[in-house]
């Protein structure tokens, strides 16, 4: 009521289910006929790390002195059947990113920021390029449905080989890299016409189910003679039986990927509304490992929503082996950065909110294959950056490990933690802070 | 000729011995025996020998070829020649699903019938099938050329790109954005020139030409009931 002849005033009162974001959006959908497609994760609020605390040494336990006591980082990856694992110094990776998605100079980057900590990068949709192979000490390469750009010598080239089944931001969904962005150079990688939408395929073409896999990743090891380590990447949705079927089909490590891990483009429905967060997708996961002795035989590494080393080491507790950064990658090269405010005032955003990734309009020249924008990013100096971001948030997770009184970031356990949620607590596995319940183990 | 016999060798000795020959090697043909249906044979080779396989085999035979001629005497299982780059693959029998799924170069002959999906998503192979191939072949192909003696199945190139198909017989019906198009003195030279090559006697004028209409190249709202 707003009547101004009345003694009092009622301010307006907004809905809660009808907020500012669902208006704007049935008004946009109303007048474009079309729902939004953007990049990026889930941009809602999920139960996450942030929800857990470490509890630290006490009277039981003793810490370890910092700058002084040694807490390793190493982990090994691909110790199962590959004849040649992997041995990265941190357990950070780089998740796949595909040339297309992003520009020639930020694959480059991605490789000289991760070469310099000595961990890896992985390809994407469209292939492995030169600047990437050339700059990546260790490369992942991605066998994906679509197979754009796949190669056998790229195959051979690649360090690793990742079988994506599906990733956290929609899994269940192919992708779409519209016409903007198909420049030449990735029509001819992906055999494709300049300019047109190029749809990726949500599922593979040659392989149904996990007896299929079984044989697909047999044939993949015949091709590389047995030496490469073979990911399977599955987006979190039934983490145990997935964890369970990948071992099944002889994955050497399994990826999963949270709803908050990005994409180069999807509609917002998929994003927000498909798959699991990460911290719901960790234990399952890593009971479906324990179930079949395969807990740190077979390494998993996850994603979706990692932002630092207290993110590292949540995950690490659990019962990770490593963990994958995109997102946080694409903001440590100069994503989002607000040094240009005003160009993403000029695209109706704001620094930290641009998610348009699929225009191909990057003002910090990343996700664009426009050459002026790509030339903007300087590949030497966001690979120093994202080489120093890697470095924080190893030394960061590190601080915690000494803190809980480990001498290497694999001894984290989940009897470090506690939740502060009941939500959390459940999904994690873990106790609600001062308590000893975990909820949904065990009865009320 | 080289004769391997797979119950005494196995198969990841036979695909690495293949593998790893050298580029000048006189050691040029080859048969496999006993293979029972092996998987993943014959796959990754990399230079111009010609591998001849005795009998039925499983999935993903001669996967990523490059250069070598396999010739499988017998049926085949899912995925033949799946991303060959070039050479020849050819199937005396029939093949299973997803035959040169992805395959980006040479030549893929079925003398017999390919099941469905034959030629997915692929991306400028040829592929001649001397007798019909089943469902939603061709889906997503990007570019190359798909042969057909006999007939199709249902949604045949459904969400083609630009790949050229050539069907003798019927189509069961064909898939969103697939159209007829006009058969040209261009593509009958191109259509007889692929029956040669794969050896296969037909009369191109009795052939159609299908291909993408173009229609769904960049996303609009108003084609959503094709999607």
């Amino acid at each position: 009521m707003s009547a101004s002849n009345t003694p009092f005033y009622t301010p307006p009162r907004f809905s809660a289910t009808f907020d500012q974001h669902a208006i704007a959006e049935i008004h946009r959908a109303a007048a474009t006929g079309i729902y939004d497609i953007r990049g990026g994760g889930t941009k809602r609020r999920v139960p996450h790390f942030d929800d857990l605390l470490f509890l630290g040494a006490s009277i039981s336990r003793y810490p370890l002195e910092g700058y002084r006591e040694k807490c390793g980082t190493n982990v090994v990856l691909g110790t199962r059947f590959a004849k040649k694992p992997i041995e990265l110094k941190i357990p950070i990776t780089i998740a796949g990113m595909s040339f297309g998605a992003l520009s020639g100079p930020a694959k480059e980057a991605l490789g000289r920021g991760a070469s310099k900590m000595g961990t890896s990068t992985t390809t994407g949709d469209g292939g492995m390029t030169t600047e990437e192979r050339g700059q990546s000490s260790t490369l992942v390469y991605q066998y994906l449905p679509s197979r754009y750009g796949m190669n056998p010598n790229d195959l051979r080239k690649a360090d690793a080989i990742e079988v994506v089944v599906g990733q956290g931001a929609k899994p269940g969904g192919g992708g779409m890299l519209l016409g903007q962005k198909i420049s030449d150079r990735v029509a001819q990688m992906r055999n494709l016409p300049k300019g047109i939408d190029q749809r990726s395929a949500c599922r593979h073409p040659d392989w149904t189910g996990p007896d299929d896999l079984t044989i697909k990743i047999q044939e993949l090891r015949e091709i590389t003679n047995w030496e490469k380590p073979i990911y399977v990447k599955v987006g979190a949705t039934r983490p145990y039986f997935d964890t369970a079927l990948a071992v099944k089909s002889g994955a050497d490590v399994v990826v999963l990927d949270g709803m908050q891990g990005g994409t180069a483009a999807t509609q917002e429905v998929f994003i927000e509304h498909v798959g699991l967060p990460i911290l719901a997708a960790i234990r399952p996961a890593v009971k479906a490992l324990q179930d079949l002795d395969m807990h740190r035989k077979v390494q998993l590494i996850v994603s979706g929503g990692i932002r630092n080393g207290a993110d590292v080491a949540k995950a690490l507790a659990l019962g990770a082996d490593a963990v994958a950064i995109g997102t946080a990658a694409l903001i440590a090269l100069g994503d989002n950065d607000p040094k240009w405010e005003e160009e993403y005032r000029k695209l109706g955003t704001t620094a930290g909110a641009y998610d348009d990734w699929h225009e191909g309009r990057d003002p910090a020249g990343i996700t664009t294959q426009d050459p002026e924008l790509a030339a903007r990013l300087d590949p030497v100096k966001a690979g120093r950056r994202l080489a120093n971001y890697l470095a924080v948030m190893t030394m960061e997770a590190q601080i915690i490990a000494r803190a809980c009184g480990k001498s290497h970031l694999h001894n984290l356990e989940p009897e470090d933690l506690v939740a502060l949620t009941v939500e959390s607590a459940a999904m994690a596995g873990v106790p609600l802070a001062g308590t000893s319940w975990i909820p949904g183990q065990g009865g009320y | 000729m080289n004769e391997i016999d797979l119950t005494k060798t196995p198969l990841r000795e036979v695909n690495q011995r293949l593998q790893t020959l050298p580029s000048d090697t006189n050691q040029r043909i080859w048969k496999l025996t006993n293979l029972h249906g092996e998987h993943a044979c014959a796959v990754g080779l990399t230079q111009p020998i010609e591998v001849h396989i005795d009998g039925h085999i499983g999935y993903y035979c001669a996967g990523m070829n490059q250069e070598a001629t396999v010739v499988i005497h017998g049926q085949c299982g899912i995925g033949v020649g799946e991303n060959m780059m070039s050479g020849e693959v050819r199937v005396k029998g029939n093949a299973s699903s997803a035959a040169g799924a992805t395959a980006q170069g040479g030549l893929l002959v079925v003398e017999g019938d390919a099941g469905t999906r034959c030629g997915i998503s692929m991306k400028g192979v040829d592929i001649v099938v001397k007798g019909s191939v089943g469902a939603m072949s061709a889906f997503m192909a990007q570019s190359g050329n798909l042969v057909v003696c006999g007939d199709a199945g249902a949604s045949l190139g459904d969400s083609i790109y630009e790949a050229r198909l050539y069907v003798q017989g019927k189509i069961e019906s064909l898939g969103s954005d697939c159209v007829e198009k006009k058969m040209t003195p261009h593509h009958l030279a191109k259509l007889e020139r692929l029956l040669k090559k794969a050896g296969i006697e037909a009369d191109p004028r009795k052939f159609k030409r299908y291909g993408s209409a173009r229609r769904l190249y960049n996303f609009h709202v108003d084609n959503v009931d094709a999607y």
